[in-house]
């Protein structure tokens, strides 16, 4: 029996990551999860400006072997695409490559390709191909993750409100969240949009 | 490296379950010579196993392993005295066998405290005192902890519940066998016990219930164990924890201090190289075969796969190694963050380790910690 359901190729991904390690030069860089569900991953990106071709990325990951394959896996697929391209890469697309995840570890791989996209979303706001509203906001607030729910902040309904204004960011959180929670929420919301330019408040 | 969860059986139980298995296969109720054979070797069983803990062989009564005594212990002392009162104290770090009964006696009107522990994982003796109520029926409280190896002050808490005239039970499973735990010294009337954790077969185990205990039996059907216990006894498995019993009673001391010098030998080999990592539990009263290890900016089911790759099978509370979402409960008990308890390791030892392996698992966890740590994005150069 495989150990705890996974595939071969999980395990060689595990064992042998492709792609780990941080780019120091990166042009964007992205951190998605979080560290009380045990499940984060950081991606860095080299991207090429005239062709747009992701030329080099790079991961680091708090997480299972589930976490670590799937973006290892993500990595592979994304590497040597546009961002047009690379912007499709699926879930689905991961788990097939993985010759499947076991059910309760397939968030794990839509963590990994939320945290491509919206790498690629970022550095699309960096070199201003794409205004910072409310709904840019939002989709990186769901690469963020409630503890409590296992699920992103927007999906659990942890976000009343996002306002922005400019180069002002206003995010505002559920008022029924205790004060740990609300905190380290925050943190992992500043450090989703960080890199961008931004005033950003979370209340 | 996960004795914990289970032992090899030593050699001397196989050959003597090899015996009963051919010579004493006989219904022990029957009243010719094969039962009679079957009937004396269960006896002899139960000679063993009480001596092991100190107990009168009448008070001894086996069951199908920890979990079934566990049940058998809470659920048949909160039936059994109901009408006295319904309340039942318990801690917030026990096993499941203790846990779901105590939820599900809750479900029948039962209340139920569990006690909070110390950052060490101790009950503090005063906190359970403040708690006992007038309708107090029982209080089963861990003789020492699965996860951390915490051995709890269960004389303490047994003096006060005998002056309080409330039953007393305590799961003993990770400690018979492993530390002295004899019932008069520990002040218990009932303590559970089962077989595999102590080298010997699986789908067997006891429950000592002291005499005059009021419990109402665990199985309704042909009066065996003494109409506590009904089903045909399971001679063979009886033998051979009886002969686990008896090899665990004399190498006692050897063993604790063979295993104790492995644990510290493994703790501080692992400790000094790896920063931020922790020992969870308390350094002074613990299983001498029990080692809890924190790691930051690591997850614990990545860390026991590596292992397992190398061929050491450990375990984890890291919410990721199970279906369940949350992470241990004795971890979040003892005032670890979520985050710290993703982290944790569980290296349980056996007599049959020796320092060559431990050296050998000490040198594989603080490689593949050093592997992970490599990649966390928490990593600060």
């Amino acid at each position: 029996m495989s150990n705890l359901g996974y595939t071969e190729k999980v395990l060689d991904h595990f064992r042998n990551p492709r792609n780990p390690g941080r780019i120091e030069d990166a042009d964007v860089t992205t951190k998605v999860g979080s560290a009380a569900c045990g499940d984060m991953v950081q991606l860095y990106l080299k991207v090429n400006p005239d062709t747009e071709v992701i030329e080099d990325i790079k991961f680091e990951s708090f997480g299972c072997a589930a976490n670590i394959a799937s973006t290892s896996a993500t990595t592979e697929l994304a590497k040597g695409k546009t961002l047009e391209e690379a912007k499709k890469v699926h879930f689905k697309d991961v788990v097939e490559e993985l010759g499947g995840l076991p059910k309760h570890k397939v968030h794990c791989a839509m963590l990994a390709t939320s945290g491509l996209k919206a790498a690629i979303m970022k550095y699309e706001a960096k070199r201003g191909k794409r205004t910072v509203d409310e709904d840019f906001v939002k989709r990186m607030m769901t690469g963020v993750l409630d503890p409590a729910k296992g699920l992103n902040i927007v999906a659990a309904k942890r976000v009343d409100r996002i306002e922005v204004e400019g180069k002002k960011v206003r995010v505002v959180l559920s008022k029924d969240l205790d004060d740990d929670t609300r905190a380290t929420m925050a943190e992992d919301i500043l450090s989703a949009l960080t890199g961008l330019d931004l005033e950003v408040s979370v209340e | 490296m996960d004795h914990a969860s289970t032992t090899p059986m030593a050699p001397e139980v196989i050959e003597a379950m090899k015996t009963a298995f051919v010579e004493t296969f006989g219904n022990a109720s029957s009243l010719h010579q094969p039962g009679l054979a079957a009937r004396g070797a269960l006896e002899e069983a139960r000679e063993g196993v009480a001596g092991l803990i100190g107990a009168k062989a009448e008070e001894v009564y086996f069951t199908s392993g920890g979990t079934e005594s566990d049940n058998f212990a809470i659920k048949g002392v909160a039936l059994r005295n109901r009408d006295r009162g319904r309340h039942i104290i318990t801690t917030s770090i026990e096993h499941p066998a203790v846990l779901e009964p105590c939820r599900y006696l809750e479900q029948q009107g039962f209340e139920v405290t569990y006690l909070p522990v110390t950052k060490e994982g101790l009950v503090e003796v005063d906190v359970l005192e403040s708690v006992i109520r007038k309708d107090t029926i029982l209080i089963s409280m861990m003789h020492a902890n699965n996860e951390i190896g915490t051995i709890q002050p269960i004389a303490e808490a047994g003096s006060i519940a005998r002056d309080r005239g409330i039953a007393f039970h305590t799961d003993a499973v990770q400690t018979v066998g492993k530390i002295p735990a004899k019932v008069d010294d520990l002040g218990v009337d009932l303590l559970s016990v089962s077989s595999h954790k102590l080298h010997g077969p699986k789908g067997v185990g006891a429950l000592y219930i002291r005499e005059g205990t009021n419990i109402e039996p665990m199985m309704l059907g042909g009066g065996h164990e003494r109409g506590m216990r009904s089903g045909t006894e399971n001679v063979p498995g009886i033998v051979g924890l009886a002969a686990a019993a008896d090899l665990a009673g004399r190498n006692l001391e050897g063993d604790m201090t063979h295993l104790a010098g492995m644990r510290d030998r493994l703790a501080e080999f692992v400790l000094v190289r790896v920063k931020d990592s922790w020992v969870n539990g308390s350094r002074t009263r613990r299983l001498p075969n029990n080692l809890n290890l924190g790691f930051s900016y690591i997850e614990g089911e990545a860390l026991l796969l590596r292992l397992d790759a190398e061929g050491i099978a450990v375990s984890t509370g890291s919410a990721c190694s199970s279906k369940k979402t949350v992470a241990s409960h004795v971890l979040t008990a003892i005032g670890l963050r979520p985050e710290e308890a993703h982290g944790s390791l569980r290296i349980t030892l056996g007599r049959e380790n020796t320092d060559e392996e431990v050296d050998f698992v000490a040198r594989a966890i603080v490689d593949v910690a050093e592997k992970l740590l490599a990649m966390s994005p928490f990593r600060r150069s």
